[in-house]
């Protein structure tokens, strides 16, 4: 049997998971952090693919090109914001953000 | 759950190996499946990886891992375009990104890591509740509703077997999505301005040229005349 719908489903599923299990673990270190967020983006993306293919609908594709723009967008961003924030205070520690100026 | 019917390649196939169909097609079969199984063992494993990697450099290189395992279940699917894109955009822009934070920023990583173990329990099991929820498609066995393919959004067209999947992608995201897609490009614009506009500075030691400064200069303020006395040079006449 050729691998269908479930089997990716079920690798996203697991990606998914890792990737909120991450942010958990790591909950001090923001780098880590988003790193988990893009890897629950990609099963997002990877669940998206999987029903495009089966419904045999474009639709699908076209907005995990979407979710992949949004994604990259994100991560410019969040990380700008990282390197301005470990200049002005010397660490990237979550717990000491709570400063809404700095 | 069947598995998914209308792969472009499934269905090209057995045209070309007509004489061989029956063993070509199952080759071909266990090929697709033994991809498939590598391809998700090794993205799994890297995403584990990524999160349990003492050194975020090593996170940052299995992530690209899984970035390229994941492109290559896209290929699986049909959605080359999609895969290339992935590889393109992720591990060409987005990782190496987060390499260069990475190595740029002098941080203590091993006092980040700090709380591991204290925090397993508890994501462990918000991370098992939320699997469960997640995999209960296949425990309970669900299925799709009938009426579903009926209300395609953007279908492929009829017969489709000879459109290249970047072509039925092009198809509809530059007519129907065509609005969507110029909201994503200025999106990608106003991330762009946003982290030049973060990151810029003028750092106040770097020696940077002002060209008003220097135009403005009069040779009044510049130069100065000395006369300088008959062996004693500019030191003795106690000059700056």
């Amino acid at each position: 049997m050729a691998p269908g719908l479930p089997h990716y489903l079920t690798v996203a599923a697991i990606l998914f998971t890792l990737g909120i299990f991450g942010i958990f673990l790591n909950r001090k270190n923001v780098i880590i952090i988003m790193m988990s967020i893009e890897l629950m983006l990609l099963a997002v993306n990877i669940n998206f693919v999987a029903f495009s293919v089966l419904l045999n609908d474009m639709a699908g594709q076209v907005f995990a090109m979407f979710v992949l723009t949004v994604a990259a967008a994100e991560a410019a961003i969040g990380l700008a914001i990282l390197v301005v924030y470990f200049r002005n205070r010397g660490t990237i520690q979550v717990e000491d953000i709570r400063m809404m100026r700095g | 759950m069947d598995a998914i019917k209308d792969h472009p390649h499934a269905e090209e196939r057995p045209k070309g190996a007509s004489r061989s169909t029956h063993s070509g097609l199952a080759v071909a079969m266990i090929v697709q499946i033994v991809m498939f199984y590598i391809f998700a063992a090794v993205a799994v494993a890297s995403g584990v990886m990524v999160i349990a990697a003492r050194n975020p450099v090593h996170s940052v290189l299995f992530l690209i891992l899984a970035f390229f395992n994941s492109a290559g279940l896209f290929i699986l699917l049909g959605a080359e375009f999609l895969a290339m894109i992935l590889v393109i955009v992720y591990v060409g822009a987005v990782a190496v990104l987060f390499l260069f934070v990475v190595m740029m920023l002098d941080i203590d990583f091993a006092q980040l890591r700090s709380g591991f173990m204290r925090y397993l329990p508890v994501g462990a099991l918000i991370g098992i509740i939320l699997f469960a929820e997640l995999i209960s498609f296949a425990l309970l066995h669900w299925v799709i509703a009938p009426g579903v393919t009926g209300v395609e959004a953007a279908p492929l067209p009829k017969g489709g077997i000879g459109i290249t999947n970047t072509r039925a992608l092009g198809d509809v995201l530059y007519t129907r999505y065509i609005f969507a897609f110029q909201a994503s490009g200025v999106i990608l614009l106003i991330a762009m301005i946003g982290a030049i506009v973060l990151t810029l500075r003028r750092r106040p030691d770097s020696r940077r040229q002002s060209i008003s400064e220097q135009l403005a200069r009069t040779r009044a303020e510049t130069i100065e005349i000395v006369k300088v006395p008959l062996g004693g040079g500019i030191a003795a006449r106690g000059g700056d």
